[in-house]
């Protein structure tokens, strides 16, 4: 089932001199872990607000195309339909956060109090959520004395305790240390196997090789890439674009270019790698003693 | 003489939470230092010290041997500048040429050298396209390079970047390897705190690791990235390219591409 899907979509700010996106096709399935890569200002986040509806709904400027969600017309539903469908973290973590509510409690709980749920059933939600993400420590600290880590767990959280099908989530480890980003993967990756479809803007190649199953590079306003994670992260003409490719890749280009031996395939995860590699100093092993 | 000298510094914050707890580390002239270290270990409390933005309650912290517990934050950040983590917390003026003029105006300094060193810093840091703009126009990325600018207008000798590399696409990240290596070649010294472990192995050769309000390391990449225990105290994640030669069995502190594929074709 289409959990999203975008038809030649093109969008223009009102302020900006340029077209951000040009007749942009892309269909994501229910349960698809997808991955949006690019370069900084290559429209990422505007894809987002697109799929969230914050374009054309909530930002002017020049809107063409359609997009449906679970194959219904984005402009047929309302604000609030949408948002009980899709949950949006947004990249940055001082937007999200309501600056209305005291406690980080009151403000994981903040949505849900605002669709009239009732006191009862909302303490064990945000209660169970804090413990997921880890953050309980924090339930009766003020938001603004978070550090910008905190906050962007605190985002997240706030978003996933409405437990939506479609989670758009933008940048959500930028502020993270490595041990911080890996728990926001690892929760990532909870919510694919519950069948939740997942649309993530990142920078870290190293991370959505090893979790996301497929990957859209965006540039100059169109969709560059749009495959398997695996066949996109060991594509050479990747940094052309503006990102990096996976270190792992990496190695396995580097290492076709130095010694001019083919690999069985280019690696984007290590466990791929040490099979790849292994295989590989076996073969040498076994034909030097031969 | 020369270089920033903390000694035996601790600072607690007004709540009362001990942030930086007994630290000490020797910065010499012309280093190029990365500090790691997980969310809320303690590192930009501790760069903060430097220029007197905060004042450590214990110990001291001389820059080219002056006690910095003697001069106030003006003077000291002509010797050291600090880009901030969020350059919100930095951005007040509407052009971006404004921005980064703003300290060497108020030094008064004469219109033309203004305009010289903005340039420089503009051109250094990828926003000569950007200065008429208003920095709150331009995205996060880029407003970190605007603030990066401001601080390297200002000419201070010791350099502190706070997380540059958060948020940076492949642009950026080349861009910053870029300054760095700028800033070395006219002298500077510069310490940069960071998440990104490949960016450590790509452009620095001393580590400092901070844990829990202190520093529990100050080594080599190489080194650092191959010790457990470090890496555990600190939940930093080894590179994939070193979890990737530990996995192949080869017996080498392997932190950059070039080190494997040496060791792998050597079979």
């Amino acid at each position: 089932m289409k959990a999203l899907e975008v038809r030649n979509v093109s969008y223009r700010y009102p302020i900006g001199k340029s077209t951000v996106l040009e007749d942009i096709s892309l269909t994501v399935d229910r349960g698809d872990f997808v991955a949006v890569i690019g370069r900084n200002g290559s429209g990422k986040t505007t894809l987002c607000n697109i799929l969230r509806g914050f374009i054309p709904g909530f930002h002017k400027g020049k809107f063409q195309g359609e997009v449906f969600v679970e194959g219904r017309n984005i402009d047929e539903m309302s604000m609030g339909e949408i948002a009980i469908k899709i949950g949006f973290v947004f990249q940055n973590p001082f937007i999200q956060v309501s600056g209305v509510k005291k406690t980080v409690f009151n403000e994981v709980a903040y949505g849900l109090e605002n669709l009239g749920i009732e006191r009862d059933e909302i303490i064990p939600r945000v209660t169970s959520i804090l413990e997921e993400l880890k953050i309980s420590e924090l339930a009766d600290k003020h938001p603004i004395d978070l550090s910008g880590g905190q906050r962007q767990r605190i985002a997240l959280a706030s978003v996933l305790v409405m437990d939506p099908d479609i989670l758009i989530i933008d940048e959500p480890t930028s502020q993270l240390d490595p041990q911080g980003t890996e728990k926001v993967f690892e929760i990532i990756r909870l919510l694919k196997e519950k069948n939740k479809t997942i649309i993530l803007v990142e920078h870290k190649m190293d991370l959505i090789s090893e979790y996301a199953n497929r990957v859209i590079l965006l540039d100059d306003k169109r969709i560059i890439f749009d495959d398997k994670t695996e066949n996109v992260l060991t594509n050479e003409a990747v940094p052309n674009h503006g990102v990096n490719l996976p270190q792992i890749a990496k190695v396995g280009l580097a290492y076709e270019k130095r010694t001019g031996k083919k690999l069985k395939r280019i690696p984007t995860t290590i466990d791929n790698a040490v099979s790849v590699f292994k295989e590989l100093l076996q073969e040498e092993a076994s034909d030097g003693r031969n | 003489m020369e270089g920033i000298k903390i000694s035996n510094v601790s600072f607690s914050y007004e709540n009362g939470f001990l942030a930086v707890d007994d630290v000490s580390l020797q910065i010499d002239s012309g280093e190029n230092i990365a500090i790691v270290g997980q969310n809320g270990a303690g590192k930009t409390t501790f760069v903060k010290m430097f220029n007197g933005l905060l004042r450590p309650q214990q110990g001291t912290i001389l820059v080219d041997g002056e006690n910095t517990s003697d001069q106030t934050v003006a003077q000291l950040s002509k010797k050291v500048g600090y880009v901030f983590q969020n350059p919100g917390d930095q951005i007040f003026n509407r052009t971006v040429f404004d921005e980064i003029a703003y300290t060497l105006r108020y030094r008064k300094l004469p219109e033309s050298e203004v305009e010289e060193k903005v340039m420089d810093a503009a051109e250094l840091c990828g926003v000569t396209d950007d200065l008429k703009l208003n920095p709150y126009d331009l995205p996060f990325s880029l407003r970190k390079f605007v603030t990066i600018a401001s601080v390297i207008a200002m000419g201070a000798k010791y350099i502190i970047l706070d997380e540059p590399t958060a948020g940076q696409d492949l642009v950026g990240l080349e861009r910053q390897r870029s300054i760095i290596l700028e800033l070395l070649k006219r002298g500077k010294t510069v310490v940069t705190i960071t998440h990104d472990m490949e960016f450590v192995a790509e452009n620095f050769e001393r580590v400092v690791v901070m844990t829990d309000k202190k520093i529990i390391a100050d080594d080599t990449c190489s080194e650092i990235f191959w010790n457990f225990e470090i890496l555990e105290k600190s939940a930093i994640k080894q590179l994939p390219v070193s979890i990737l030669a530990g996995r192949l069995g080869l017996n080498k502190k392997i932190v950059h591409i070039d080190q494997l594929i040496d060791c792998l074709e050597r079979g």
